[in-house]
């Protein structure tokens, strides 16, 4: 590492900085042509970059930026008038510097290149009426001075540092940069030293042609613009998060000392120790917001972004921003840079419709996207939307269904926000072909991993014909994290807010109707929902077991915690011990030995000192195997009705047929199990029906469909029950419920599909052993075909039974 | 001296062993530790060190050795590991002592191949053996 790397890298990370600032001023100038202020600052930009080009001998890029500057030289002149061309040429200028700096930074120097086109095209955009080249020597002289000058610390802070970085670490730096000060020099034979700042202050007021009175201003403004920059610094954010880290011990330390200051009457100790109290929280706030960044930060560049990628696609689109000053932790930004990028070129690409078709559809012809950021609930919300066609729902759906992410059944069952959030699953990508905009393999899939990985979540809303809006929400810092501390086998854990939905809290009275058992799998029912359990001391193996006030059996039965948790689009209830409050938590990475155990996100210490463990909440959900059948299932990628498939793992809800028989249908199939009274159950035609959450669900009775038919009672013959319960298996299917009446549900199991032998009847796919018992395995859209008409399809059509059969 | 090397020592079982003194942070008396379920037997727990989470590893269940009575509180040596500081539990700490290659013999063939991979060898001091233990293994579980 020598002194030379040094100056180059901060050269580098500033120029970057500065472009992303010309991007976004060249598109502002375009729309605003005569605002000089931002002409001046575009100018200033490619000035300092220029200057320090020639200053670390990059002759290259010091050839582009020159003939640039000089074009902005006459349109900052009023010479030339700022048209698309030159436009598109001086950004075309600002992505050759880009790959230039890239170079650098990749092998340190700029490469073998040739820019001959773009200087050749920068130079004709010059075209004045007198020969361009005589224009050129009057520009140069100031262009070096301030260049010169930009070492003296003109510009900025970094700018300065890097200065000094040159005068003062070099040994031989004074000769040095003599030599290369002498390199500019053997140009402009006019200049011989660097001038003093106030001197280019001079010099740029100079530039700025006097006569006009009402030009002062400005150029005040912008010599008074960088002289904010000075005030500002730039740090290493490990240094950073050295102080964060000496904050969070001194919020210790601070709080040993007030438990300890409570307890004596001095008040020497007192009012100084109210004092640090009141200091160290001061200092932990000032420290946590050094490391926070407005999100504008990477918004920036969106509007260069999207003005390339509209011109790509013969598109007009309008970048709307708001919120750009809320502010998230700088690592977070650094992580959701990439993903926004790719939903902003998504909504460009695919979202927004070409001009004419908007038209056609009687909206205006330029579309909108819209970036929209809050703070809300303690998280950063982070929206994007267009006004494009929206989410072709239909097409999602086939997709799906043809790459074998989902069942035909499952899509059946699926609503409208849950088909549209199919996108984010694995290997799903709506673009038909690729195209060199987006849908280059990355999709959103990987945004979403993205954005899990930091704590956050994202989720997609469709309208048709109104556009698409994806919604993230970001946690404001990985560092602090308001989290619940809840008690477990006497230790505490904290589980992270963004998981939270609620604490439900049931008394012993309560208990027996509100936990209960499917075949030892506890469940509770949450507003009429099963919602299943997991203990966290089960889980973790520690402690005893919770259960025994869940079977009630003993007399000390006491009330049950359950903190309703999401992952991952599921919900699930954490049984603890105690829930004790809620904190905020300074995070601390697990040691490698520990990074193992997936229920664990991380450590943090708790105000007395003691180590707590932070829970996570997707890696319990997996362990749990709440997540097994849903996203897992969609991963393993392959379609329910085929046989291959059904040899897969599943979870089976076990059900007695017809005479002695066992049957099964997956669990996945269907939406609930519920007891109804047989009261409830009225005939509508030739079906029985029951009202439902406000529907008419027809029931279907698994029994009577697969009886024999010379057996089959005529419908009149049935009685309607009357007091029994009945015990109803719920599903959805081509979005219509239905309820499969059975004789009783005995279990449900997880067990691998094998099939031992064929079908002997209709409606059933095949036989195979469960649970060590024979057990027929329902084929349920041949039962809804069969039972949708119920009577008299098998009345008028007795070869479809035989017909299933063969096959 | 030019093979000279200084080790810090510390008790296991009445067994004296060394590690290099520049491999040894701190060393702390025992606090509380917090433990962590389905963590790998040798993990004693978290410890807070001045606001640094540390795993503590239990150098006795790492060595084979038996456990520790429970009225017996061990000390706490912090080593700089590979992938950071990491809190070795021991019976209690000797001396610094400086070595020379000379005293220096590998571990016998009849260790376990574990175990040999953790100790290295022994020095041969003027009353006792002195093990060499090799702190990047002895951290790995």
């Amino acid at each position: 590492m020598n002194d030379s790397d040094d100056i180059v890298r901060e050269f580098l990370v500033e120029s970057y900085e500065n472009l992303d600032r010309l991007d976004r001023d060249l598109l502002q100038l375009e729309k605003n042509p005569n605002n000089r202020e931002i002409l001046a600052s575009v100018f200033r930009t490619i000035h300092t970059i220029k200057g320090t080009s020639g200053f670390l001998a990059f002759n290259q890029l010091g050839a582009v930026t020159h003939v640039g500057e000089s074009l902005l030289g006459l349109l900052r002149d009023g010479q030339k008038a700022l048209d698309r061309d030159i436009t598109n040429a001086l950004l075309a200028m600002v992505d050759t510097v880009r790959q230039i700096l890239a170079s650098i930074e990749a092998t340190g120097s700029e490469g073998e290149r040739n820019d001959d086109g773009l200087i050749s095209r920068l130079t004709r955009l010059q075209g004045l009426p007198e020969a361009a080249p005589p224009a050129e020597p009057p520009t140069e002289p100031k262009a070096a001075a301030a260049a010169a000058a930009a070492g003296a610390g003109e510009m900025s802070g970094g700018e300065s540092s890097y200065a000094a970085a040159g005068t003062s670490k070099a040994g031989n730096a004074k000769s040095e940069s003599f030599e290369v000060g002498s390199f500019m020099i053997t140009n402009e034979p006019a200049i011989t030293a660097c001038p003093a700042p106030p001197a280019v202050m001079a010099e740029k007021l100079a530039a700025v042609p006097a006569d006009e009175a009402a030009d002062a201003q400005p150029a005040l403004q912008a010599a008074a613009g960088p002289s904010a920059a000075d005030r500002t610094i730039r740090l290493d954010v490990s240094l950073l998060d050295r102080l964060m880290n000496l904050v969070g011990e001194l919020v210790l330390a601070r709080n040993q000392i007030l438990q300890f200051a409570n307890r004596t009457e001095d008040s020497g100790l007192l009012l100084p120790s109210q004092r640090l109290n009141l200091i160290t929280s001061e200092l932990q706030e000032g420290v946590m917001k050094t490391r926070m960044q407005p999100i504008g930060n990477i918004w920036n560049k969106f509007p260069r972004t999207v003005r390339d990628l509209a011109l790509g696609c013969g598109k007009q689109v309008r970048v709307e921003m708001e919120g750009q000053e809320t502010e998230l932790d700088k690592t977070l930004i650094e992580a959701i840079k990439d993903p926004l990028t790719h939903l902003v070129r998504n909504a460009v690409d695919h979202g927004v419709e070409r001009p004419e078709v908007r038209q056609a559809a009687g909206k205006n012809p330029e579309g909108r996207l819209a970036l929209r950021a809050f703070h809300e609930g303690g998280q950063v919300n982070i929206e994007i939307s267009d006004d494009g066609a929206g989410l072709d729902q239909e097409r999602i759906r086939n997709k799906a269904i043809q790459k074998g992410l989902i069942s035909a059944e499952q899509a059946g069952r699926l609503t409208d926000r849950e088909i549209v959030n199919l996108v984010f699953l694995p290997g799903f990508s709506t673009a038909e072909k690729l195209t060199n905009v987006s849908g280059r393999g990355v999709g959103m899939d990987v945004v979403k991993t993205y954005i899990e990985k930091i704590g956050g979540t994202v989720e997609l809303q469709s309208r048709p014909g109104k556009g698409v809006m994806v919604r993230m929400k970001i946690p404001l810092t990985l560092a602090i994290i308001p989290a619940l501390i809840v008690t477990s086998a006497g230790e505490r854990y904290a589980v992270p807010q963004v998981s939270l939905l609620e604490l439900v809290r049931v008394e012993p009275a309560a208990e027996r109707n509100g936990i209960e058992m499917i075949h030892g799998a506890p469940v509770y029912r949450l507003r009429g929902r099963l919602l299943p359990l997991v203990y966290l001391n089960r889980e973790l193996q520690v402690g005893s077991e919770p259960s025994t006030a869940v079977e009630g059996d003993a007399g000390d039965v006491q009330a049950v915690n359950i903190v309703v948790l999401e992952a991952d689009g599921r919900q699930f209830g954490l049984v603890v011990d105690f829930i004790n409050d809620t904190e905020e938590i300074v995070v601390k990475p697990l040691s490698k030995h520990l990074k193992s155990i997936s229920v664990y996100a991380g450590a943090t210490i708790m105000g007395d000192g003691k180590v707590a463990l932070i829970l996570d909440v997707l890696g319990l959900a997996r362990g749990s195997r709440i997540l097994t059948e849903g996203r897992e299932h969609g991963r393993a990628g392959a379609a329910e009705a085929t046989a291959e498939a059904a040899a897969r793992q599943q979870k089976l809800v076990l059900f007695s047929g017809p005479g002695a028989s066992r049957m099964a249908v997956p669990l996945e199939l269907l939406a609930r199990l519920e007891n109804i009274p047989g009261a409830q159950v009225e005939r509508s035609g030739n079906q029985w029906v029951t009202q439902y959450r406000g529907q008419i669900l027809p029931l279907i009775r698994v029994g009577h469909a697969l009886e024999e038919r010379r057996h089959l009672p005529a419908l009149d013959d049935v009685q309607l029950p009357t007091t029994a319960m009945l015990q109803v298996l719920v599903l959805e299917h081509e979005r219509q419920s239905f309820g499969l009446v059975v004789h009783e549900i005995l279990d449900i199991v997880e067990s691998a599909l094998e099939p031992r032998s064929p079908a002997t009847r209709a409606c059933v796919l095949h036989s195979s052993v469960i649970a060590d018992r024979v057990t027929e395995l329902l084929d349920v859209p041949a039962l809804l075909a069969a039972g949708e008409r119920y009577e008299p399809v098998l009345a008028t059509d007795p070869n479809r039974a035989e017909r299933r059969a063969d096959t | 001296m030019a093979n000279a090397r200084q080790f810090c020592t510390f008790y296991l079982n009445h067994l004296l062993f060394g590690v290099e003194s520049q491999k040894i942070q701190e060393v702390v008396t025992y606090r509380e530790l917090r433990p962590v379920p389905l963590a790998p037997p040798a993990v004693s727990g978290l410890m807070n060190l001045r606001g640094q989470v540390v795993v503590a590893l239990e150098l006795r269940r790492q060595l084979e050795l038996p456990d520790r009575l429970a009225d017996l509180k061990p000390v706490c040596l912090v080593v700089r590991a590979a992938g950071g500081a990491v809190c070795l539990l021991a019976d209690e700490v000797g001396n610094v002592v400086d070595v020379e290659d000379e005293t220096f013999e590998p571990s016998p063939e009849t260790l376990s191949p574990r175990l040999r991979s953790v100790i290295l060898g022994v020095h041969k001091l003027e009353h006792e053996l002195m093990h060499v233990l090799d702190t990047d293994r002895a951290c790995e579980v």
